[in-house]
């Protein structure tokens, strides 16, 4: 590469030099756009943050009927608006481990069991108040608390005891659990002065901006928190929040230069949207995954050999193809990926249309099985039942599908029906995974999958603090739900986010899309 | 009492009697809808010690009427009551967004309306050549695209490709006029074709339907040209049909325009409306159908009341 373009692309990054004359002298100099922006964009990045400017910010998922109190905050707007004004204990990192926020350091007696967290020195909430144990305790009692209505109240069920002493916040387990931690970072629980019992939709909190204006469902504006601790976080000096529900106004408000980053871009479009000038797409694994869940103790699913003849009847690879327009990977039908932290790969399942047919044959099944669905189940899941419909055709089994209306299918044919199409977002560990949706007492056991071998390991699980036996345990309770489970896991989804050259410091995340909600807080404006 | 003062009065009454109807229509409807309010905000937390605090939180216990008449003396002073989901005032929110869709529907109607009347003369004017049928298939055409393909066909053509106005339509309060114009610009665009070709039609055929009278014989006769034919004798006889079409139309730009709040991410009523129906909260969707049913019954009072006083035979009464 030429030294002048170093030199030319070096100036931009320092803001000596504005984006429209470098690519025309980068022009002059014989490069396409294409390539002097992909040099632009990585010198940026050696330059590291740029403090200042705004962030505008396209997001879906918020409605006018929100609540701002983070423990009724349901939706991405919510988790993102959340993530400006308060902060976790601890939070997930990049590789999907945990970084300390609000906790400075934290341990854990050797059964797991009881849990210290040393909170932070010299943090300020942004009324003035300093942060204390007690703010901490309070927060999670509200949350914990029996009239609680919070998010966060089933993950918070195994806590016997809480209390504050001096700086350390101390909780102590019903049994042991080493994913805790990974439990508190979850995005309801932010650290509220008092724990946000006197005004709980307040949004005052430690985190790195302060909420200016806050309108439900429309508009969120932010500034910068003077006083915030973290350097690392927090660049831009204003950001704000726009949401669009509709996909194609999202798309255009980034294109139209309007915003600087946009969520959740339909994967039909993906590539269109990143082929545009200025426009990057980000693609990034997730542990969000679409399901066609059977009930396992339901005729005529509680057969062993017809639940494998249809996860036998299924193919992933051309659901990927299609339906995600590969911005995916193929499921494997148990819930888990590689975006955990303790994940073993099993031997791949494919479609074998002979396999079904002998599987479907044993079963002693006869006669057509009906499959629910509807557009709200995942995107495409209409589209992906009638792919099952002819890939299962093959192996003569017959599969009659019923389209459900979207409104009432959370509460009317999910968890309620026995076939039917859903998905699931993911959690950030194994544990809280199979404890949401496979454990025998489960409430969203939505596959009726009741293994007594299963719950042992499970609970067995969490009280290894051992990895590499750990990681085995999590890897038999994986093949006992892909042989024998109610799931069939076609693919999981990547989360897609596109971000326009106004502004840089994109790093693949773990949990949520748009760099786990934080982007419009660890990107930076680039002018 | 003159005749034309008792004939208004008569239709005011008549007005509000209906508003009344509709508030009983409202409320019932809302009262068989299937579901307890009380299970569907607990949802999956319910249990039934909590489902009957929240019951007796809400007043769900006592009878139908006595809520009816409730719900009914808090809007006579202005309380619409509260959101169940947020817990915050219906008046408060409603007047916001009230504002903002009233705002966007002014200026689409200013677009509008003069364009469709004005329209609707030129097709008369030169009825069955080229400039009617021009007018009639384009209009025609815009009115038969759906809403949101015309709003992104505009999003496409003004904002990405042109970038003269804003894709994005969010108003909030700190705004100037002249950029809440601005930011409106595409939205009232959207509307203005929707509504176009209605009125535009509306006007052609009624003053088509006066220009067959003796009178615009005689005006022909008298050798006056044809465009002030239509100016000073057509369109007046025609008022009555042209407003009644009018004021359908500006209902609808009140009432009906959720598919371009949402395509534009306007803050307006529609939107706010949906958002609570898609999470059964009641109170604030009563509301939100009161004040709808209030604004269509009031415009259509106020077409009434302008074609009884454009009609000589109630103004001059032998």
């Amino acid at each position: 590469m030429s030294n002048e373009l170093i030199y030319l692309s070096k100036q931009v990054a320092k803001q000596r030099l504005d984006r429209r004359s470098f690519l025309g002298r980068a022009g002059a100099l014989g490069f396409t756009a294409a390539t002097a922006n992909t040099f632009l964009s990585s010198a940026v990045m050696a330059q590291g943050a740029v403090k200042g400017g705004t962030i505008r910010v396209a997001i879906e998922g918020g409605s006018s009927s929100d609540s701002l109190d983070p423990a009724l905050v349901t939706n991405s707007t919510g988790t993102m608006v959340n993530r400006l004004w308060g902060e976790p204990l601890v939070e997930l990192d990049d590789e999907g481990g945990l970084e300390m926020r609000l906790a400075s350091e934290m341990s854990a007696t050797p059964d797991a069991q009881t849990w210290t967290f040393v909170i932070r020195d010299g943090v300020t909430f942004s009324n003035g108040k300093s942060l204390t144990a007690d703010d901490v305790l309070a927060t999670m009692e509200r949350h914990a608390g029996e009239e609680s209505k919070s998010g966060a109240l089933g993950i918070l069920s195994g806590i016997k005891s809480m209390r504050a002493e001096g700086n350390a916040f101390i909780v102590e387990l019903d049994g042991p659990n080493a994913d805790l931690p990974f439990l508190l970072s979850d995005y309801h629980l932010m650290i509220q002065p008092n724990g946000g019992k006197d005004d709980p939709s307040a949004m005052i909190g430690t985190g790195p901006y302060v909420i200016k204006s806050a309108e439900l469902g429309v508009r969120f504006v932010a500034e910068k928190n003077p006083n915030y601790w973290n350097p690392d976080l927090g660049h831009a000096s204003n950001i704000e929040i726009t949401v669009i529900n509709d996909d194609t106004a999202r798309v255009a408000a980034l294109q139209s230069g309007q915003v600087d980053m946009c969520s959740r871009v339909p994967p039909k479009v993906a590539s269109l949207v990143g082929r545009m000038s200025g426009v990057e797409v980000h693609s990034v694994p997730s542990a969000g995954h679409y399901v066609f869940i059977m009930h396992a103790n339901t005729a005529p699913f509680d057969n062993k050999d017809l639940r494998l003849a249809l996860k036998y009847a299924i193919n992933r690879e051309e659901m990927v193809d299609k339906i995600l327009f590969g911005n995916g990977s193929q499921g494997n039908d148990s819930p888990i990926n590689a975006s955990y932290p303790l994940f073993s790969e099993a031997e791949q399942r494919s479609y074998d249309p002979d396999k079904a047919a002998f599987h479907f044959k044993a079963s002693g099944h006869d006669g057509s099985i009906l499959l629910r669905t509807s557009d709200n189940s995942f995107p495409g899941a209409p589209d992906a039942s009638q792919l099952f419909q002819q890939s299962a055709k093959a192996a003569g089994i017959t599969l009659d599908i019923k389209r459900e209306p979207s409104d009432g299918y959370w509460s009317e044919v999910w968890n309620k029906q026995p076939f039917c199409t859903s998905y699931w977002s993911g959690r950030a560990t194994q544990d809280a995974m199979y404890s949401t949706a496979y454990l025998s007492s489960a409430d969203w056991n939505d596959t009726r999958f009741f293994n007594e071998q299963f719950d042992q390991l499970l609970f067995a699980a969490r009280a290894e603090l051992d990895t590499a036996k750990r990681t085995q345990m999590y890897a038999d309770m994986g093949t006992m739900v892909r042989d024998d489970g109610g799931l069939i896991c076609p693919m999981f989804n990547n989360f897609i986010d596109a971000t326009s050259d106004r502004v840089a410091g994109w790093a693949t995340s773990k949990g949520f899309g748009m760099m786990n909600m934080y982007a419009p807080i660890r990107m930076w404006a680039t002018g | 009492m003159s005749p034309v003062l008792k004939l208004i009065a008569q239709r005011i009454s008549l007005g509000i009697l209906l508003i009344f109807a509709v508030s009983i229509l409202i409320f019932a409807g809302t009262q068989i809808l299937p579901g307890d309010v009380a299970e569907s905000i607990l949802g999956q937390s319910a249990t039934p010690e909590n489902l009957a605090n929240l019951r007796a939180e809400l007043g769900l216990n006592e009878p139908a009427l006595s809520r009816y008449f409730s719900w009914l003396g808090g809007i006579m002073v202005g309380d619409l009551g509260t959101a169940l989901t947020s817990g915050t005032s219906i008046s408060d929110a409603i007047g916001a967004r009230l504002g903002n869709t009233l705002f966007l529907a002014a200026v689409a109607a200013m677009i509008s309306v003069p364009i469709a009347i004005l329209l609707g003369l030129l097709a008369v004017r030169y009825k069955d050549r080229w400039p009617d049928k021009v007018i009639s298939a384009t209009t025609l055409a815009s009115i038969s695209l759906p809403e949101f393909f015309i709003g992104y066909l505009l999003i496409l053509v003004f904002g990405v490709k042109l970038g003269w106005f804003p894709t994005v339509a969010t108003v909030f309060p700190e705004m100037s006029l002249g950029a809440r114009l601005n930011a409106v610009m595409l939205p009232a665009l959207t509307l203005t074709l929707v509504v176009l070709a209605h009125m535009m039609r509306m006007t052609r055929a009624a003053i088509l339907n006066v220009m067959q009278s003796a009178y615009i014989e005689t005006a022909e006769l008298k050798g006056m040209t044809s465009f002030k034919i239509i100016w000073k004798h057509a369109l007046p006889n025609a008022i009555s049909p042209v407003v009644n079409v009018v004021m359908l139309n500006l209902a609808y730009l009140i009432v009906g325009v959720v598919v371009v709040e949402v395509i534009f991410v306007y803050p307006g009523m529609g939107q706010y409306l949906v958002d609570h129906v898609a999470k059964r909260d009641v109170p604030v969707v009563q509301a939100c159908g009161l004040v709808f049913a209030a604004i269509f019954i009031g415009l259509n009072l106020l077409a009434d009341i302008i074609s009884i006083l454009s009609n000589p035979r109630l103004r001059h009464p032998k």
